[in-house]
């Protein structure tokens, strides 16, 4: 249970029917809550810029000032609108880059295990020379030779350094169905490869592929703020909950709610995010 | 914030060699072992290599606004990084130069980049080994508590914690404890590492603590809850079921027939959790400014500065490929089964 990445997961699962698959997850608590929480985050995040009492760069009153409910910022801005401000941008890049990095990487994975023999071999090896990097290095090493990232180049850099792992899951929960007696009757029947993939295939892994999809955007927003914190971010003014953290950081002694809010909102969600994928992952291994 | 990745089987992925006698066998393992490292470096080489000399322009992004008007420093930039050459001869030239000890100079302060890297390097080692020290035990004994409750309530609050904090970024966790432990609570460890330019960081023992509680908070839930997994595998196996009907008391069986079999997926969680952490100190050294090969690496991708962030990368890769090589060796040695099927 506490690697739900083995391929025993995706062994004998009848075809998991999304709705069914949920209804199981959500008989969890800890899925329930995670799922309940990761929404109201997401709401909050794109409700509250036209609810905040200040706009995103107005200033407030004197910087690292006891003013409203978090007080003020290094440059006099109001922390609760920067906050309320600052989850949009995380969300976004984080959602898109998850997205890059599960549709890269199962398209690997699954590609390996279907080719086997030297094709699988070779993928899988190159594959793992990328493992061999943690993730955050990766978009460091690019980033030293840009001058200013731009969203994309971040969306990117964080959905290319998942794409490797999510190889490596998709693989393994591939080479469960691929030998099944279905996939060999659609070959059969003269089904062209990249059919009987998208057909026959794909649809077998939702499942264990939603939970590494729950657990890839837990690191997401992990990655995307760790970037913002070193204070590699695409907008320098804009609100954002990890670069908040880098700017306010000298004032944490005296202001220290201009840090400490984005941080607890960031532990709030991880959180949630990762019950849920844990929620996830649960309900595809009892799928059978 | 933890990896999560499979954890190879180290029987499947060595496929020991069969047919020869003992010692050949282990020479023959160990070579294909080494070559499989060696090729995997040379790879991450050519990455790295790509990754900073040819999908952006680093005299662009080092000069910014000066690119166009400060034409000699642009030349002598050039000149020092060989824009213009063939890539490959580039990549060639620095990796003889790495290879030989001489892996280029510093854009930042134009000294060899070799000499400024080993003091970061013992530092970090310092600052993980220190961590790997605490969380082992910690994390075994946490599995040990929550298998021996299985299934009941205190089990099952251990495993929430954990779920929870796995998935916590470890700068988040750093900054917290920051915030608790230093500046606004209680005012008990300093927030940042002060070091002097030739002493250690652990010659002030006090501003080791806060460091190292978040990497062992980073690392320790997903180690748990791997080892708690493999005790609860073990607990329920024949073997265990005879050793209690012969009457062994429960803390005996727990300690001889379970701890024993579980150590081996552990040693490769922590491998995994290590190698991790070679990469996963960038954030946690930032934020203390420990002067650590992290740091060291982000001050320099601050800097554009291309030959000192390849070196670096180069390292942590490094750490990586021996931390994996070591802990297949001693899992190997560690399982009798795989002990007799390489040497027979």
């Amino acid at each position: 249970m506490s690697a739900p990445t083995t391929p025993a997961s995706a062994s004998g699962a009848t075809p998991a029917t999304t709705p069914g698959f949920f209804r199981k997850a959500l008989a969890q608590k800890r899925f329930t809550f995670g799922f309940v929480v990761t929404l109201i985050i997401v709401v909050f995040a794109i409700v509250a810029p036209f609810l905040s009492p200040y706009s995103e760069n107005e200033t407030a009153g004197p910087p690292y000032a006891k003013k409203g409910l978090f007080g003020t910022d290094y440059l006099g801005q109001d922390v609760l609108s920067r906050v309320m401000h600052g989850g949009q941008g995380i969300l976004l890049i984080s959602v898109l880059a998850t997205l890059l990095g599960m549709v890269v990487g199962v398209l690997i994975g699954v590609v390996a295990a279907y080719s086997g023999g030297l094709w699988d071999e070779v993928i899988m090896r190159l594959n793992d020379v990328l493992l061999a990097f943690p993730q955050i290095l990766l978009a460091l090493v690019v980033l030293t030779a840009l001058q200013n990232p731009s969203n994309l180049v971040i969306i990117v850099l964080v959905g290319a350094s998942h794409a490797p792992r999510v190889a490596r899951v998709s693989r393994g929960v591939a080479l469960g169905i691929v030998s099944r007696d279905f996939v060999v009757a659609a070959e059969a029947l003269g089904e062209k490869r990249s059919r009987v993939i998208v057909a026959e295939v794909l649809p077998n892994m939702t499942g264990p592929l939603l939970a590494e999809a729950g657990l890839r955007l837990t690191y997401s927003i992990g990655l995307v703020a760790a970037l913002g914190f070193l204070g590699f971010a695409a907008d320098p003014g804009a609100a954002n909950w990890g670069q908040m953290m880098n700017e306010n950081r000298l004032g944490l002694q005296t202001q220290p709610w201009a840090v400490v809010a984005p941080v607890l909102v960031i532990a709030i969600f991880t959180i949630a995010t990762n019950l849920m994928a844990d929620g996830l992952a649960q309900a595809s291994q009892k799928g059978d | 914030m933890t990896q999560v990745a499979t954890l190879p089987d180290p029987l499947e992925e060595v496929a020991p060699p069969r047919g020869h006698s003992g010692g050949a066998a282990w020479g023959l393992w160990l070579l294909r072992r080494l070559g499989l490292a060696a090729l995997t470096l040379w790879l991450v080489s050519i990455l790295v290599y790509l990754a900073t000399a040819a999908l952006g322009d680093p005299v662009r992004a080092i000069l910014g606004r000066d690119y166009n008007s400060n034409v000699a420093r642009r030349e002598q930039l050039e000149a020092q990084l060989g824009v213009g050459d063939n890539i490959v001869t580039r990549y060639f030239d620095w990796l003889g130069g790495l290879v030989t000890g001489d892996p280029g100079t510093s854009l930042a302060n134009q000294q060899p980049v070799w000499g400024q890297v080993s003091d970061s390097v013992i530092n970090t080692l310092a600052l993980v080994l220190l961590s790997a020290l605490v969380m082992i035990p910690l994390a075994f004994g946490i599995a040990m508590i929550s298998s021996h409750f299985r299934r009941k309530r205190p089990d099952t609050v251990i495993q929430t914690i954990l779920l929870a904090l796995a998935g916590v970024p470890e700068f988040v966790t750093g900054i917290l404890l920051v915030s608790v432990f230093s500046t606004s609570v209680f005012h008990w460890f300093p927030a940042v590492t002060l070091s002097t330019p030739d002493g250690h960081p652990w010659d002030t023992p006090k501003s080791m603590v806060l460091p190292v509680a978040t990497l062992v908070i980073a690392v320790s839930p997903y180690v748990s809850r791997i080892v708690r997994a493999t005790l609860l595998e073990v607990l329920d196996s024949d073997y265990v079921e005879l050793a209690r009907l012969k009457g062994i008391p429960e803390n005996v069986v727990m300690r001889k027939h379970a701890l024993l079999n579980a150590i081996v997926p552990g040693i490769q969680v922590i491998a995994l959790q290590l190698a991790w952490l070679a990469g996963g100190v960038v954030l946690v050294e930032t934020l203390f400014s420990y002067p650590g090969v992290g740091r060291q690496l982000v001050d320099s991708v601050r800097n554009h500065d291309v030959p000192m962030v390849q070196l670096l990368s180069m390292i942590i890769a490094g750490v990586y490929v021996v931390v994996n090589l070591v802990a297949d060796l001693l899992s190997i040695l560690l399982t009798p089964r795989a002990r007799t099927a390489i040497s027979s």
